[in-house]
């Protein structure tokens, strides 16, 4: 802890703190959770424990795979598949419900244990309207029926913060936004005021700004309700924002528990510790200091390059790009025009990284693809090395190609799995017919180490690897034609914190190493502070805001800019020893 | 720390290490045997009693069709009406039919030509549908405004019915070629649209932007990328039609317009034995089950096939 504060230290949740000494509402112990496989069982869930006050927020933090899920679906008996609680006891409210029979678990589900399930685009019904769907939750607990019914699920959407309630009731899914849903969601977990809400990863589907909002709803709700909450997540900054106690499993067991601020200002077990040095909302800097790598990578350029012919700085210039998609309207022949890009300029410096950020439908993968040169600009022009790209013929655009590389956002789409990894990786060096066979192999083979794998990962296919070990492969294939620029779009995006902190420090170093410069598009700012040096922020096909990362961090000009900074989960916590304030200015 | 007093049962508690050891972020397991799609697929098939018995079936029916003399030296054209419809004997262990032939030796010759309009009626559609679909899902645009409304008009007509027709009309050309393209130009609307569907969702996956973006042609990534990829549904159909275009073949020569007499076929045999049925059912019988048992064992198959190359059963 860097400040040796002895006041209270402000509770983000804001939870209202029960008597001291009341009974738990739930409590969890021993639990065991099993799955049936073709191999035999597997234990999901080892010796978990976990306790709830009324009222308390907590929050369970793991990896994919780590159990969380697992272990709140076994406390409302909705295992998935061939789960099955296989020791321990849950108790809730006094009442052992380990074994309850199907009946009772009807009873408790709803009524005394909410549930606010993780995807809002999957998890309403299409096909009826959202005031019937809430409306089903009054009547399944036997809360309302008739007249009152339809009046309590306009009164439960407004609480939920959707306006315009009466309207919005009548309305289907499919009309709504994420977020809107997500509010839908809430008041169908809400509707029959249980004692606790189980809220499994509820927003991580949703932009950040949205996330946040929603957030600070649900907060002000269960805290008005007296409802206590169990969040799901796998990001360790909204866990310590929004939960008093934080419960940190892997591998399916709780390797650390305890206060939030006790957990993250000391973190005991080494994975914890891990992920408390990974999260990248709450690791606020640049992975390595940006300023002295950028010397480092001119110095080496001068070096390598330095043939005489002075090379462009700005290693990719974009001027005035608008890009223009034609929509199929209601009638055969009838377009409308969409501006997905409008009047986009800016430029990347040789050997740093730019990151174009935004929320979605900003248009920042369609300036990735014009970059890329997958698409091209209804106006304005993309210069790469001086050259514009709309003047290049078929031989120039195909040596193009060799020198920008996307890396994408989907680990699991972006490797064609009937590829093994040899293939995967030497495809680029057979498409532009660099060197023999052998040479071949031993590229591959340079390029695995480059990326931490090893060789014996060639034959292999991407279906037996984790998403993180796909995403360096594509990294691997990215590098194989040693291009000067890389496009990442959202690269990092669909990783844990742990692999997404590896495979950030992975094209840190590359770049260090071999002079690259990176266009970097993702949502996330946290990522942008850890690996961008300048930042465009976009809104909407615009730039509302282009600066050094320092700069919009410490010193953000645009209102929008603070929106998205102060929505990064965890931007509120003050307490950590690597605090913001930490940083040089 | 100054906090809010911590509950019962809400102390900080970590695990001891040795409980839980932290992995290596992310580590490769190298001992595992690499693995790919039709290795997996190949895995699943092999626990599946069913995918042996029709391989075993279909093994021994393509053996019987190639080498119809191993199983019997009997000439099926040889017929005595001084054996007609004589009941089993030494030799000749399912009797004789009203002509006076060897039942035994004309089921197992009617093998060959039913495998051999079976097999490559399959290939012609194939080949067709697939070209024809894939060149309607990569390209797109107008090519596959058109290509779609020839299948569609295509798929508007009975497949059987056409068939009968056209071989009406080619009555005198009746032969297994003739068979195989008749029923091959008919045939192959279905696996075009397979095709072309596979091919769409293919096409927009991140590998073959990635094989756009590295300077592959388009034409390449067609065939490297993403044909391979839109392989499975294509081979669960082509097992499953195989089983169908028999029973036409068969079909047609029961009406007497597919292979002409001089062929023994199932189809023919059973056509010729139907006006028997009463008198001598087991002239029927044999042709009849031999063709049913093929059939089914190319169907078996495409079942167990389609389960094993199910995108759904994939490891993701």
């Amino acid at each position: 802890m860097s400040h040796p504060t002895h006041e209270p230290i402000v509770d983000a949740t804001g939870a209202v703190h029960a008597p001291h000494g009341s009974a738990p509402l739930l409590q969890v112990r021993d639990l065991q959770v099993e799955f049936m496989t073709n191999t035999g069982p597997v234990q999901a869930v080892r010796g978990a424990n976990l306790t709830v006050y009324p009222g308390q927020s907590v929050a369970i933090v793991g990896e994919s795979g780590s159990g969380k899920s697992t272990t709140a679906h076994a406390v409302i008996d909705l295992l998935p598949g061939t789960g099955k609680v296989t020791g321990g006891s849950i108790v809730f409210d006094g009442q052992d419900i380990t074994h309850a029979s199907a009946k009772q678990m009807v009873d408790v589900r709803g009524k005394q244990i909410g549930l606010v399930p993780q995807d809002p685009m999957s998890n309403l019904n299409p096909v009826w309207k959202i005031g019937f769907q809430v409306k089903e939750a009054l009547r399944a607990n036997g809360i309302a029926t008739g007249k009152e019914a339809d009046k309590r699920v306009a009164e439960l959407l407004a609480e939920a913060g959707l306006p315009d309630a009466e309207r919005r009731a009548n309305q289907y899914p499919h009309e709504f936004s994420g977020g809107m849903r997500q509010r839908a969601l809430i008041a169908i977990g809400l509707a029959a005021r249980p004692k606790l809400l189980i809220a499994d990863e509820p927003t991580s589907a949703l932009d950040v700004t949205v996330q946040r909002v929603i957030l600070d709803h649900l907060e002000g709700l269960t805290q008005q309700l007296g409802t206590a909450v169990l969040f799901i997540t796998h990001d360790l900054g909204l866990a310590a924002e929004r939960a008093e106690h934080l419960v940190v499993m892997y591998r399916g067991q709780v390797v650390e528990s305890g206060p939030s601020r006790k957990i993250l200002a000391d973190p005991q077990h080494p994975y914890t510790q891990r992920l408390v040095s990974a999260a990248p909302s709450l690791a606020s800097r640049r992975i390595q200091s940006a300023k002295e790598r950028g010397v480092e990578s001119t110095e080496l350029l001068a070096a390598t390059g330095g043939e005489g012919a002075r090379r462009s700085d700005e290693v990719v210039k974009v001027e005035n790009l608008t890009k223009v998609f034609q929509i199929r309207g209601g009638r055969p022949g009838q377009t409308t025009e969409f501006k997905a890009v409008d009047d986009v300029s800016f430029s990347i410096k040789r050997g740093t990284t730019m990151a174009l950020v935004g929320e979605s439908g900003s248009g920042k993968s369609t300036v990735a693809n014009v970059v890329l040169n997958l698409l091209d600009p209804t106006e304005g022009k993309v210069y790469f090395d001086g050259t514009d790209l709309s003047t290049l013929d078929s031989k120039e655009l195909f040596a193009f190609r060799r020198r920008v590389q996307p890396i994408f956002q989907n680990p699991y789409g972006s490797l064609d799995p009937m590829y093994s990894i040899y293939r995967t990786i030497e495809e680029p060096l057979r498409v532009h017919k660099v060197g023999d066979r052998k040479s071949r192999e031993n590229r591959v083979r340079e390029l695995l180490d480059m990326v931490a794998l090893p060789a014996s990962t060639m034959r292999r296919f991407p279906a037996e690897l984790s998403g993180g070990q796909r995403q360096r492969i594509a990294i691997a294939r990215a590098l194989a034609l040693e291009p000067e620029v890389i496009v990442c779009d959202e690269a990092v995006s669909a990783l844990d914190v742990l692999v997404q902190a590896q495979i950030l420090t992975l094209l840190n170093d590359l770049q260090a190493e071999l002079g690259l410069s990176y266009l970097f598009i993702t949502h996330d700012l946290a990522v942008v502070r850890q690996i961008a040096d300048e930042v465009c922020v976009m809104k909407t096909g615009q730039v509302v805001e282009a600066a050094t990362t320092d700069e919009v961090f410490d010193n953000p000009r645009q209102p929008y800019t603070r929106e998205l900074l102060a929505a990064i989960p965890g931007a509120r916590l003050e307490v950590f020893g690597e605090g913001i304030e930490d940083l040089p200015a | 720390m100054p906090e809010t007093p911590t509950r019962p049962d809400q102390q900080h508690f970590f695990a001891q290490l040795d409980e839980t050891p932290v992995g290596v972020v992310d580590s490769v397991d190298e001992s595992a045997a690499p693995a790919s799609v039709w290795k997996d697929a190949w895995h699943q098939l092999r626990r599946r009693p069913m995918f042996w018995i029709a391989s075993v079936l279909i093994a021994l029916i393509v053996i019987v069709a190639v080498f119809p003399q191993w199983f019997t030296s009997v000439d099926p054209r040889a017929c005595d009406l001084a054996n007609s419809s004589l009941p089993p004997s030494a030799g000749h262990p399912f009797g004789f039919n009203f002509q006076g032939c060897d039942i035994y030796a004309r089921t197992i010759y009617g093998a060959r030509p039913s495998v051999t309009v079976g097999v490559l009626t399959t290939l012609v559609v194939v080949l067709i549908g697939a070209l024809v679909g894939a060149i309607a899902g990569f390209y797109g645009k107008w090519f596959d405004s058109l290509l779609s409304r020839v299948t569609d008009i295509f798929f508007a007509i009975p497949f059987v019915l056409a068939a009968i027709v056209i071989m009406s009309v080619l009555y005198d050309q009746r032969g297994i070629l003739t068979v195989v393209i008749v029923l091959g130009v008919f045939g192959w609307p279905q696996i075009a649209r397979i095709t072309r569907g596979s091919v769409l969702s293919v096409k927009n996956s991140d590998f073959v932007t990635a094989a756009k973006a590295l300077g592959a042609s388009r034409a390449s990534t067609l065939m490297r990328h993403i044909m391979p990829n839109s392989a499975a549904p294509i081979i669960v159909y082509a097992t499953v039609a195989l089983g169908t275009f028999i029973v036409a073949e068969a079909t047609l020569s029961f009406l007497g317009i597919g292979l002409p007499q001089s062929v023994v076929s199932w189809g023919g045999d059973i056509s010729d034995a139907q006006r028997r049925l009463r008198a001598n059912p087991v002239e029927l019988f044999y042709p009849a089950a031999a063709l049913a048992l093929t059939v089914l064992s190319f169907i078996m198959m495409g079942d167990v096939v389609r389960d094993a190359l199910d995108p759904k059963a994939r490891k993701r």
